[in-house]
């Protein structure tokens, strides 16, 4: 709900200053963050500044008494695993907690198993519950399209459904829905729901990275981590991400994380297999070549953790 | 009674006041919230001032962070029980405390019939006296 407090209309010919609006905000704060920590997302980076110099001219519009009614802000995000849409919700609930426009700038985030219930009248109360859980902040329904299940006729999703399409039409102030999941399941989930479609302003697509967005991902996780690579290392990621882009269940930034995560073990492995040296800093924090070569991708063309790996090297 | 006029049950926190609009009950729930204590939405039939233990409805509310939500149960419980009393409790669990610390009435019958004075011969020539709700001359269930 937007701050009421200031009520004073001012007149026609009074200036306004949009940069001073702006950085009273501080929302500027917000997005450098957002185009810092997150790489690529081009699109998805455009229409969050848009949404935001529209939630901040409708402010000033305000501030002269000219009404537009509460702006619609519901979204719906798109996009294959890994992309970033669960990272991106959280930092709407920040912009939009920072315009003022939802009054905690919390994040509910749930499924399915939250919202909808086993039996007859268990999916009212348990729906209504989350959604007064989310008053004030941001609802995020992760794979929305498990909430309904067209080939289940006796399923409780719908009657979810219909409840938060209620409040998301009677509550605009208290609740803003972020719904998320895989563009073509997502298509056919609004396709069954066409009252849902309507309610949701604002349709993100988010997509897929390249490999040297990735790389820069890489770093960034690997900088938070408080790692670094040596520069054959960086070499091998190079040679790596491209050959892990081809293999199956390629989930985008996820599987470089999990990547990152087989390096450090195989890191650990490897300083302990040197036990007898002693070990500076650096090498503690240093992921050499031998670490990313040693993965799967490179000599098997199996990616890491496939559990059909062990049988086809047979 | 010139000091109490209309009979209102007079109980918890604002009851000498006009009726809280829902401004004002969110900005007491608000006040609760920012304090941590759980709110809870309570409701009875029967005014006695000894009665304490009120009906809950539904669920305490631990994990709201937003008055809107408790609002949304206060009306639903106004418009389950329209004739009965509703009133919102807030709860400290802190070391210490583990008691309301706030409460008030947030939903009245349209008519309050107010109080009987029952006098009682006792030992000797001493006199007890008590007080009977009207409200609670039907049994349970039949007086709404």
């Amino acid at each position: 709900m937007l701050d009421m407090s200031d009520t004073t209309v001012l007149a026609d010919g009074e200036l306004v200053n949009l940069q001073k609006e702006f950085e009273a905000s501080n929302i500027d704060e917000v997005i450098d963050k957002l185009d810092r920590e997150l790489i690529g997302l081009k699109p998805v980076k455009t229409r969050i500044r848009e949404i935001a110099a529209l939630l901040l001219v409708d402010r000033l519009r305000r501030k002269f008494g000219i009404s537009s009614g509460t702006p619609t802000l519901h979204m719906n995000f798109t996009g294959n695993p890994g992309t970033g849409k669960t990272t991106v919700a959280l930092r709407m609930a920040e912009i939009l907690h920072r315009l003022g426009y939802v009054r905690e700038g919390h994040l509910v985030s749930v499924t399915r198993d939250d919202l909808v219930g086993q039996y007859v009248g268990h999916t009212a109360p348990k729906t209504r519950e989350v959604i007064k859980r989310a008053m004030g902040g941001v609802l995020f329904i992760d794979e929305a399209y498990y909430l309904y299940k067209p080939e289940n006729e006796r399923d409780y999703g719908q009657e979810a459904i219909e409840i938060l399409l209620q409040y998301m039409e009677n509550n605009r102030d208290d609740l803003v829905v972020i719904l998320a999941g895989y563009k073509n399941k997502m298509d056919k989930f609004f396709d069954s729901n066409p009252g849902m479609r309507s309610r949701i302003a604002h349709h993100l697509d988010f997509p897929d990275y390249n490999p040297s967005e990735l790389k820069s991902i890489a770093e960034i996780m690997l900088a938070d981590q408080n790692y670094r690579l040596s520069e054959d290392a960086a070499v091998a990621l190079e040679e790596y991400i491209p050959l892990r882009m081809r293999l199956p269940h390629f989930s985008n930034a996820r599987s470089i994380r999990n990547a990152l995560d087989r390096a450090r073990l195989r890191q650990a492995n490897r300083l302990f297999a040197e036990r007898s040296q002693t070990l500076t800093r650096s090498d503690l924090i240093t992921i050499e070549a031998a670490d990313i070569r040693g993965s799967r991708v490179f000599v098997e063309g199996q990616p890491d953790g496939d559990p059909g790996a062990a049988t086809n090297a047979r | 009674m010139m000091t109490n006029p209309g009979n209102r049950v007079t109980q918890g926190q604002f009851s000498f006041l006009p009726d809280l609009t829902d401004t004002q009950i969110s900005a007491q729930i608000k006040y609760a919230l920012k304090n941590q204590w759980a709110v809870s939405v309570e409701y009875t039939d029967d005014p006695h001032p000894r009665n304490t233990y009120w009906e809950m409805f539904g669920n305490p509310m631990f994990d709201l962070k937003d008055p809107a939500g408790i609002l949304l149960e206060v009306n639903a419980c106004r418009k389950t029980y329209p004739n009965m009393y509703v009133r919102v409790t807030a709860f400290d669990s802190t070391k210490g405390w583990e008691a309301p610390r706030m409460s008030f009435i947030v939903n009245r019958p349209p008519n309050e019939p107010g109080f009987r004075l029952l006098r009682q011969e006792r030992d000797g020539r001493s006199q007890g006296y008590s007080i009977v709700p009207y409200a609670t001359d039907k049994p349970e269930g039949e007086r709404s």
